[in-house]
């Protein structure tokens, strides 16, 4: 129950949506991009999030395109369920980190996009497109900007208002790469996570992602730098690692801080074991 | 913004006025007055409110109605006489009955997608639903039950159906 | 033992179809056009004055119809203690308590306009355990409870009565027991164990979330719809409280989505009459959203246990020392009830001669506590029972060997120095030893599966009595259609027990005929129901199931007269079954019900009896007051008993765990519905492990809640859930229908404690503390060394 009325509009083209939004946002109607649905009605019924009008772009074609063909790029469309991403088996490093959000019904409902635009700090589906250097594709008013990860994803998806996510694009050749993941809960199958790993071997070296340690989903090459240093024991890379987590680890309800780090330590343990055939 | 929309309902179509911010749940419950669908949390967590959407288990409580038109809706006022009810009842799947709709419709469209489920599946989407009367153990018996059936039912000839 | 026909198997439930059908009209079901709505304003202070309530901004809102403010109606209500503000007034004194409420055309609406009041705050120091709240220090959750009206009835009676708060502290109420002389138990014991357990509140999540309807007719009746177990004492409150004719209260209850305790509270209908009232009577319902459920409705009680156990070398339990803090949050309400129960069967089920205990409710500033399942019960256990087994290991004797020593039998004495045999105590030998057998107990208590992971089975044993207080009873009437079938009128409430169905049952074994052609109303309505006491406390079989079977006796009577007339044989040669009339020796000569149950007409024009109405009532006899300090007195009818154990799989690298299996043995007298009893105890068996492993509130260090959704109030799944198995030992009580014990709540009691001492063995500590996390866990480990 919205105590809060809204407009709706479903463009069916990326220009129809840009230029919705820039209307209706000049018009002072607050709107806002949804696919899904599922954060507004939540998030909206406790008041955390308000506006006078939604623009829906699950009936923009680009924003539902799931392709790949030999040898070329991955695309995922933003308007995607977490579950119809997994079941494609697609890109499985993408696909199992979808399969570990919410529970099966809400990912029945929950769109890539919409995980990857959350105002809920864990976005997990970013993992593996960290892990990846994928390509988010972006339309604004301004037209369509294609960018690095990196660039457009810092702590949370950094768009320019009015902008929205229409589709990643990871390049098949990581397909195939071994990875390891692994989301750990409080004590519930169907929780946010205490912590949530990625781990993924490009040749020889190990990259890494992680949710729910601090208070934005990131990949470190600095903790990767330490886990990759083969010269020193799995124990001692770990414990290096751990020192340069990038932020602060969060405490809260789910757990404290220091049982996130104990978790996290016997996760890295068995991502190293996993990835690298290493022996404890 | 307030609009008339027709929604696709146990094969039937039903018209109903509702504000854009209506959820499903909403406009199934108090304009088309179909309340097996149950109000448990209004936030996606519980699954009493769940129905299905081409197939698919949804949580109607974080559905816009609007956002329904053109998919094949089924409650629980859907369905009739089927095997998972009969299950439910036989097995002792429920007590109060208060999660007893959403619980259905999902392990109805759970033998339906995947009537070879293992227990690792069921598990998967059995989840997202909450019961507190009881032990679960029930409600598994019932779901086991009704994928057995099935495949015996697939076994046997035709003609003898 | 005695063979019946339909009592004992394991008849569907009547509304088995309506309710996989969606054809259940549970009260959030039924929508009436031009209801209007209400929403709470609620405190997000857990200790404060309140100063200004300011409205204006709401009263903009387009179909606002009133605003009622605490200052509106500043009065104190309360079924023990009369110490809760309808709204709060003044200052609040939890997280979530009402402040305001706003009466709108709809739900969307008053939502909003909530939103818009503004209440001016000024925080107050919190009471933020039961142990801050005993200190001498601590800050007053009320500051004047002398002056505080004590509910009459709870005044002079059983466990809702005789309650004292004691002035200038926090605390509510102090129920003792005292048998034997403690000093000398422990001067006679060779081996003392002194350990501290506690758990935070938490709360029932019944799926259905608490609401009410109330209508107030231009003839001043008033018209209450609510999810409730407690029509009659609503109906009681409300009359008394608003000083309306009790006659011109109805109270109506469909089917209850779910309790576990939470509906005995009354809460909502005040205010929701106060609401109606505002409208000029209009018809309004309020409705808790998940979080008001979870916060601002009554929640499921705290503990912090002391608990010293002597016993002698040889493993005979010589003492016992108890002293709980409850936390029974803001306001007392039925906190106190819980608490003093705890303190009635504190031993568990042990023959222990000196015993002391000290149980008191305490005010702190967290939501208000009510019934929960199992009644003080389960949280006593997770305490007693966790000694036990520390007390078995510090001697070196087997967990289960030592509980068969001390099992209490009969000739033994309660704490409440009741003398015990076999109908009111059952057999907790017998159930301790079925349990070894099915849990595979001489295999081994702990078994080593890998270098990471253990397998440990734990055990424990408890018992209830139920504790309804003196004078409380149950009336049934039977009526019967024109085909001899039969209809029931009782006031129990179906909340998913089964309960209705039970009584088709006893009504079809007694009339030898057919359960299919007994009838009994779902709904309940106090203006055509006899009055029954609350649906609570297990005791609803016993209440209602003798009601209607002297209600079946009082019809058989009245057929036999009608047939005797007419079959010219004398009434104590006749019988009755399959819907007949017949002569014992000569069943040829019958006549059906269908013929007489409205009278029979000769051919001449004489009559021969008339309609047959069947009429009975039954009030619990025996119970007594019980002593506030010695607890001396009889709070009930009988105990059941119950042995249980549960089997964990433990990482000891994670400090994780997995379920495996969890047995229960209870002696349950006659079961009276086989899948029935067996689903209750499994249902409650899974609330109890799902309490023990994942649920539990956090506050923050202002007494705020944090955990008022299914986000982050966790509890279990499906997948989560251990085999479960169920064994019945069938002890049958006297004076009980059918000999049947209580058994709604036997199942949760002792999951607690069983999964501790469980995981206590496998992580090699112990845990003393729910909910019983990995987190937890594994930071108990590392305080004992035994992880780094």
């Amino acid at each position: 129950m919205l105590h809060f009325n809204f407009d709706y509009y479903r463009p069916s083209s990326i220009d129809e949506a840009v230029e919705l939004f820039d209307k209706l946002d000049q018009d002072g109607k607050k709107p806002i991009y949804l696919s899904g649905g599922t954060e507004i009605t939540t998030l909206g019924r406790l008041n955390q999030v308000f506006t006078k009008a939604v623009i829906d772009v699950k009936g923009i074609p680009e924003c539902n395109v799931l392709d790949y063909k030999q040898d070329s790029v991955v695309v995922v469309g933003a308007a995607l369920t977490l579950t119809q991403v997994w079941e494609s088996k697609i890109l499985p490093l993408l696909g199992e980190a979808c399969v570990r959000i919410g529970d099966r019904t809400s990912r029945n409902q929950i769109t890539l996009g919409g995980n990857l635009a959350s105002e809920i700090i864990y976005r997990e589906a970013v993992l593996p497109l960290l892990l990846s250097n994928s390509t988010f594709v972006v339309a604004g008013i301004e037209g369509i900007r294609q960018l690095s990860v990196h660039k457009i994803f810092k702590e949370k998806l950094r768009l320019k208002r009015g902008e929205f996510l229409v589709q990643i694009k990871v390049d098949g050749k990581y397909r195939k790469m071994p990875f390891y993941i692994e989301k750990k809960r409080k004590s519930e199958r169907v929780d946010y996570p205490l912590i949530t790993l990625e781990a993924l071997k490009v040749d020889r070296s190990i990259r890494l992602a992680i949710s729910g340690l601090c208070a934005f989903p990131f990949r470190s090459y600095e903790m990767e730098k330490e886990l990759n240093n083969t010269d020193i024991s799995i124990e001692e890379r770990i414990d290096r690692a751990i020192l340069r987590i990038p932020a602060p680890v969060i405490s809260d309800i789910r757990g404290s801080r220091e049982y996130r780090i104990f978790v996290l330590r016997n996760t890295l343990l068995d991502a190293l074991i996993y990835l690298g055939g290493v022996r404890a | 913004m307030i609009e008339k929309l027709t929604l696709d309902i146990n094969g039937e179509q039903w018209v109903a006025t509702v504000r854009m911010a209506d959820t499903l749940l909403d406009v199934l419950r108090e304009k088309l007055d179909l309340t097996g669908a149950k109000r448990g949390c209004e936030n996606g967590d519980c699954g009493s409110c769940t129905v299905l959407a081409d197939g698919l288990p949804v949580k109607s409580c974080m559905m816009l109605a609007v956002d329904a038109i053109g998919k094949k809706l089924t409650t629980i006022e859907g369905l009739q006489d089927t095997p998972m009810q009969h299950a439910f009842v036989e097995k002792w799947a429920f007590q109060c009955g208060y999660c007893t709709s959403g619980f259905i419709m999902n392990a109805h469209a759970l033998v339906n997608q995947h009537p070879d489920a293992t227990d690792e599946i069921m598990e998967e989407w059995l989840s997202s639903n909450i019961c507190r009367c009881t032990s679960y153990q029930e409600i598994r018996e019932a779901v086991k039950s009704v994928l057995k059936e099935q495949r015996f039912d697939r076994k046997r000839p035709r003609n003898r159906r | 033992m005695k063979r019946y026909r339909v009592i004992g198997k394991s008849v569907l439930k009547k509304e088995s179809w309506d309710k996989v059908s969606g054809r259940v009209k549970y009260i959030d079901d039924h929508q009436e056009v031009g209801t209007l709505h209400v929403k709470l304003l609620t405190s997000t202070y857990a200790h404060a004055y309140i100063g200004n309530v300011d409205t204006t901004e709401a009263w903009k809102v387009p179909g606002v119809r009133a605003i009622v403010t605490g200052k509106d109606y500043p009065l104190l209500i309360g079924t023990t203690i009369k110490d809760r503000p309808l709204l709060a007034f003044d200052k609040v004194r939890y997280y979530g308590e009402p402040i305001a409420m706003v009466i709108a055309d709809t739900e969307a609406i008053a939502i909003q306009a909530v939103t818009l009041i503004c209440v001016e705050y000024k925080p107050l120091r919190v009471v933020n355990s039961p142990v801050e709240a005993y200190q001498k220090d601590a800050p007053l959750v009320h500051d004047q409870i002398e002056q505080y009206l004590i509910d009459q009835d709870a005044d002079t009676t059983g466990t809702s009565g005789g309650i004292r708060p004691v002035p200038g502290t926090n605390i509510a109420n102090r129920q003792g027991i005292r048998k034997g002389n403690i000093e000398r138990g422990f001067a006679r014991s060779d081996v003392i164990v002194e350990e501290v357990f506690s758990f935070k509140q938490s709360d029932h999540t019944a799926i259905e979330t608490r609401c009410a309807d109330v209508e107030i007719k231009k003839t001043g009746e008033v018209i209450i719809h609510s999810a409730s177990q407690e029509p009659f004492e609503m109906r009681e409150l409300i009359s008394q409280t608003f000083n309306i004719d009790e006659g011109k209260v109805h109270v109506h209850i469909p089917l209850v989505g779910g309790s576990f305790g939470a509906k005995t509270s009354v809460q909502l209908e005040p205010l929701a009459y106060v609401a109606s009232k505002a409208v000029g009577g209009r018809k309004v319902r309020l409705r808790n959203s998940r979080e008001e459920d979870i916060v601002t409705s009554p929640v499921h009680i705290g503990l912090h246990a002391k608990v010293k156990m002597g016993c002698t070398r040889d493993g005979k339990l010589q003492a016992i020392k108890l002293f709980f803090l409850f936390d029974g949050g803001a306001y007392a309400e039925r906190a106190v009830p819980v608490t003093k129960a705890a303190a009635f069967d504190c031993t568990g089920p042990y023959t222990i001669d000196h015993v002391w205990c000290d149980s008191l409710c305490m005010y702190t500033n967290h939501p208000y506590a009510t019934d929960f399942r199992g009644f003080g019960r389960t949280e006593v256990a997770f305490g007693v029972e966790r000694t036990i087994d520390i007390m078995a290991n510090k001697l070196g004797m087997c967990p289960l060997e030592f509980r068969l020593k001390n099992a209490i039998q009969p000739g033994d004495t309660s704490p409440t120095k009741v003398l015990l045999n076999k109908s009111n105590l059952g057999d907790i030998r017998e159930c301790l030893l079925q349990l070894r057998e099915l849990i595979d107990w001489d295999r081994g208590q702990r078994i080593d599966i890998s270098d990471r992971i253990v397998r440990t089975k734990g055990i424990s044993c408890t018992w209830k009595n139920g504790d309804p207080p003196p004078g409380v009873g149950a009336g049934a009437i039977l009526t019967f259609n024109s085909d001899g079938g039969i209809n029931i009128n009782c006031a129990a409430i179906e909340i998913g027990q089964g309960t209705k169905t039970v009584l088709t049952q006893m009504v079809a074994e007694k009339m030898k005929m057919d359960v299919d052609d007994v009838f009994i109303q779902m709904e309940v309505n106090t203006q055509l129901s006899p009055e029954h006491w609350e649906t609570a406390a297990s005791r609803t079989t016993f209440l209602s199931g003798n009601a209607v079977l002297r209600a079946v006796e009082d019809a058989i009577r009245q057929l036999k007269r009608t047939a005797a007339i007419i079959l010219k044989v004398p009434v104590d040669e006749l019988e009755v079954a399959n819907k007949k009339v017949y002569k014992k020796t000569s069943p040829s000569i019958s006549i059906d019900f269908s013929e007489i149950v409205y009278g029979y007409i000769f051919p001449d024009g004489k009559v021969a009896g008339t309609q047959v109405v069947g009429r009975g009532t039954y009030m619990i006899p025996g119970i007594t007051e019980m002593d506030p300090v010695t607890g001396r007195g009889i709070q009930g009818p009988e105990w059941g008993v119950v042995a249980q154990a549960v089997e964990v799989e433990f990482d000891k690298r994670d400090n994780t765990f997995k379920l495996i299996r969890a047995v229960s043995v209870a002696d349950a007298g006659t079961i009276l519905n086989y899948k029935g009893a067996e689903t209750q105890v499994m249902g409650a068996m899974n609330m109890g492990l799902s309490f023990a492993t994942r649920e539990g509130f956090l506050y923050d260090d202002q007494g705020k809640v944090l955990t008022t959704q299914f986000r982050s109030y966790k509890v279990m799944h499906y997948g989560e859930q251990p085999e479960y198995i169920v064994r019945f030992i069938e002890n049958p009580v006297k004076g009980a229908p059918f000999g049947s014990r209580g058994l709604g709540e036997h199942g949760i009691m002792g999951m607690p404690a069983a999964v501790a001492n469980s995981l206590s063995l496998a992580a090699n500590v112990s845990l003393q503390q729910l909910p019983l996390t990995p987190e937890f866990i594994w930071k108990t480990r590392l305080k004992a060394g035994e992880v780094y």
